[in-house]
């Protein structure tokens, strides 16, 4: 008897419990459970939220695989910084390394277990207290929080938040599905308004720049959003190693190939909107448009604090900060974005206008991707119900002129 | 009880769980969310409105039978605005930090809908010993949420009660900031009050299933 057999034996045996849930959720984690094709195996989709869910994963892998390299990358190559020597990135030769993958598996893959393992715990508790089975909804979370965080993030700290994020962003509302606001960027808000000094500044966002600060041996944590925040740029940076993630910043939201990579498949298995991610990236280019045409009218000069922001080429804020991973794997998370195709071109150009928008305005939020997100989550229902409101009047326009 | 009758002493317990002005009645949330940083100021806030529902039910129950129905309101506030000048006035001699720290909400108690809606519920239509009973029960049903949210925002938004460190020195790293604990900066800000009193609502209607509505 293999383990599959016996947690079926003991899904038989506790049937009807309040351990019952408990058991199933192992057992179709693990294995396809045995009573699935009961009836309608002529029907052919196979996209059940279960398989939905892994697409969305498959395409986090190279993301986080890249980050884990990154992650040892960067800080090897702070180090050498702080010696003075600068670092030419080369592939094989300086980035996929032993050394950096120990590095930031060290670093990388405990956050991984964590945002897993509470979650699933939060949600094992609640669905044995509702009697319901538990859903699949956090395995996405669960992947998307360790992609979002400083790779320095204390770990009592994220798991407070993966428990406020999951209780608090979703189960409050009725468990997955249910939810008004993305679970993954409810657990980063959490973070970056709780501890602002563990998710923001010049320290987080390489490994060891916090343990080091202050010592003789400190070394540069800064992201390159943050310094143009601050009206400086980071030296030794082109747009080659921005597009390609050699830069530092949250675990898995630097390499813009990947994500686009991610993007990929995404659109290409139908289970991303293309037009939610479209939309994002034309409305973040409006408004670096708009800032750009700020600058060149003369409205604003080289001493004002936005000016730094401003004066970037609109298309560069695409590859700089995260917008890219949020349009990719954030805003089209299908429960909180709108639904309907004409809502989504709405919603994902306000997320894209209003991300560039705070991230220029508000120096104190470098990256407003998030804070953009879910405002937007919040109004996607509006949306919804305006852009149904004004099909339905279209077609009694209609009606009314064939009945005439 | 001895004292009161079975329904006085309803007057007074009902609001503390079952019919909570913040909880149930959903009133008075903005200074629920404004004060309740530190656990202090929400305990003065507590005093300050039993003082003012307490006087101001008692008052307009006395003069229920005078007002023109047509002007209670205007009277309304000028009874409150009466008394809260008098709490704001008290502060300001014997704990100025305090009125510091209340700023503004000590006077806004007058637009505090706990006060308008028990003068319009309760006092204008009952003898003024029930109206005062029912404005001391709903003061502390409100004060009690008040000091729940307080503790907790000020426990873990600052690690201190009262102004007192309960938890070590977050400078120096004692206690269990050795350990790495850190303040939850999220629990200072005004949106956190509204969901830590949302899971008190929780809480609430998850242990008496009456309370929920459809």
């Amino acid at each position: 008897m293999g383990l599959k057999s016996n947690l079926h034996n003991l899904k038989e045996k506790y049937k009807g419990t309040k351990m019952a849930p408990a058991f199933n959720a192992i057992h179709t984690f693990l294995y396809l459970p045995n009573e699935t094709t009961h009836n309608g195996t002529h029907i052919k989709a196979a996209d059940d939220l279960k398989r939905t869910m892994n697409i969305v994963i498959m395409a986090m892998v190279p993301c986080l695989i890249f980050g884990i390299f990154n992650a040892g990358y960067q800080h090897y190559s702070a180090i050498d910084a702080a010696a003075g020597v600068v670092r030419e990135v080369s592939l094989l030769g300086n980035f996929i390394t032993w050394d950096n993958f120990v590095i930031g598996a060290w670093t990388v893959l405990p956050l991984v277990i964590v945002s897993y393992g509470v979650g699933l715990l939060v949600e094992f508790i609640f669905a044995v207290i509702k009697g319901h089975e538990v859903e699949e909804g956090y395995l996405v979370t669960g992947m998307l929080v360790p992609l979002i965080v400083p790779v320095d993030i204390p770990l009592w700290m994220l798991s407070v938040a993966v428990i406020f994020g999951v209780v608090i962003g979703k189960e409050v509302f009725g468990g997955t599905g249910m939810n008004i606001l993305n679970p993954a960027l409810t657990i980063r808000a959490f973070l970056f308004f709780a501890y602002p000094t563990w998710m923001s500044g010049d320290k987080v966002w390489v490994h060891g720049a916090t343990e080091l600060a202050g010592t003789p041996d400190a070394i540069s944590g800064e992201t390159l959003l943050g310094a143009y925040a601050q009206g400086n740029t980071l030296p030794n940076i082109d747009l080659m190693d921005m597009f390609f993630g050699f830069i530092p910043g949250s675990v898995g939201e630097t390499s813009k190939l990947l994500i686009l990579v991610g993007a990929a498949i995404l659109i290409f298995s139908k289970v991303g909107s293309w037009r939610i991610i479209f939309s994002t990236l034309v409305g973040a280019l409006t408004m670096g448009l708009i800032f750009n045409g700020v600058v060149s009218a003369e409205w604003i000069g080289e001493s004002s604090k936005f000016y730094g922001l401003m004066n970037i080429p609109f298309w560069q804020h695409l590859i700089i900060g995260s917008i890219l991973f949020g349009a990719v794997y954030m805003a089209t998370d299908p429960v909180t974005a709108s639904q309907t195709n004409k809502g989504k071109w709405i919603y994902g150009f306000l997320i894209g206008f209003i991300s560039i928008m705070i991230r220029v305005f508000n120096p104190a939020y470098p990256e407003g991707v998030f804070l953009a997100i879910l405002l937007m989550n919040v109004f996607a229902p509006t949306i919804d119900h305006y852009v149904i409101q004004g099909n339905v009047k279209r077609r009694m326009k209609r009606l009314k002129v064939k009945t005439a | 009880m001895g004292l009161l009758s079975k329904k006085d002493a309803k007057l007074i317990t009902d609001p503390l769980a079952d019919n909570n002005p913040i909880t149930i009645q959903v009133l008075g949330i903005c200074s629920a969310l404004a004060i309740t940083a530190e656990l202090k100021a929400s305990l003065v806030m507590g005093v300050a409105v039993l003082f003012v529902l307490g006087i101001g039910n008692v008052v307009i129950s006395l003069m229920r039978n005078i007002i023109p129905s047509k002007i209670r309101i205007i009277v309304q506030l000028i009874v409150v605005a009466a008394l809260v000048i008098i709490v704001d006035q008290v502060l300001k001699a014997f704990a100025y930090d305090l009125s510091k720290t209340l700023s503004v909400f000590i006077g806004l108690i007058i637009t505090n809908c706990i006060i308008m809606g028990r003068f319009e519920a309760f006092a204008l239509a009952n003898k003024p010993w029930q109206s005062f009973l029912d404005g001391i029960g709903n003061a502390l049903g409100y004060a009690v949420i008040l000091i729940i949210v307080g503790f907790f925002r000020e426990l873990l938004g600052s690690g201190t009660l009262f102004g007192i460190p309960v938890l070590g020195d977050p400078i120096d790293k004692t206690g269990v900031y050795s350990l790495g604990y850190e303040n939850n900066g999220f629990m200072l800000m005004p949106p956190m009050a509204l969901i830590i009193v949302g899971l008190i609502i929780w809480v609430q209607r998850s242990r008496n299933k009456a309370l929920i509505e459809d």
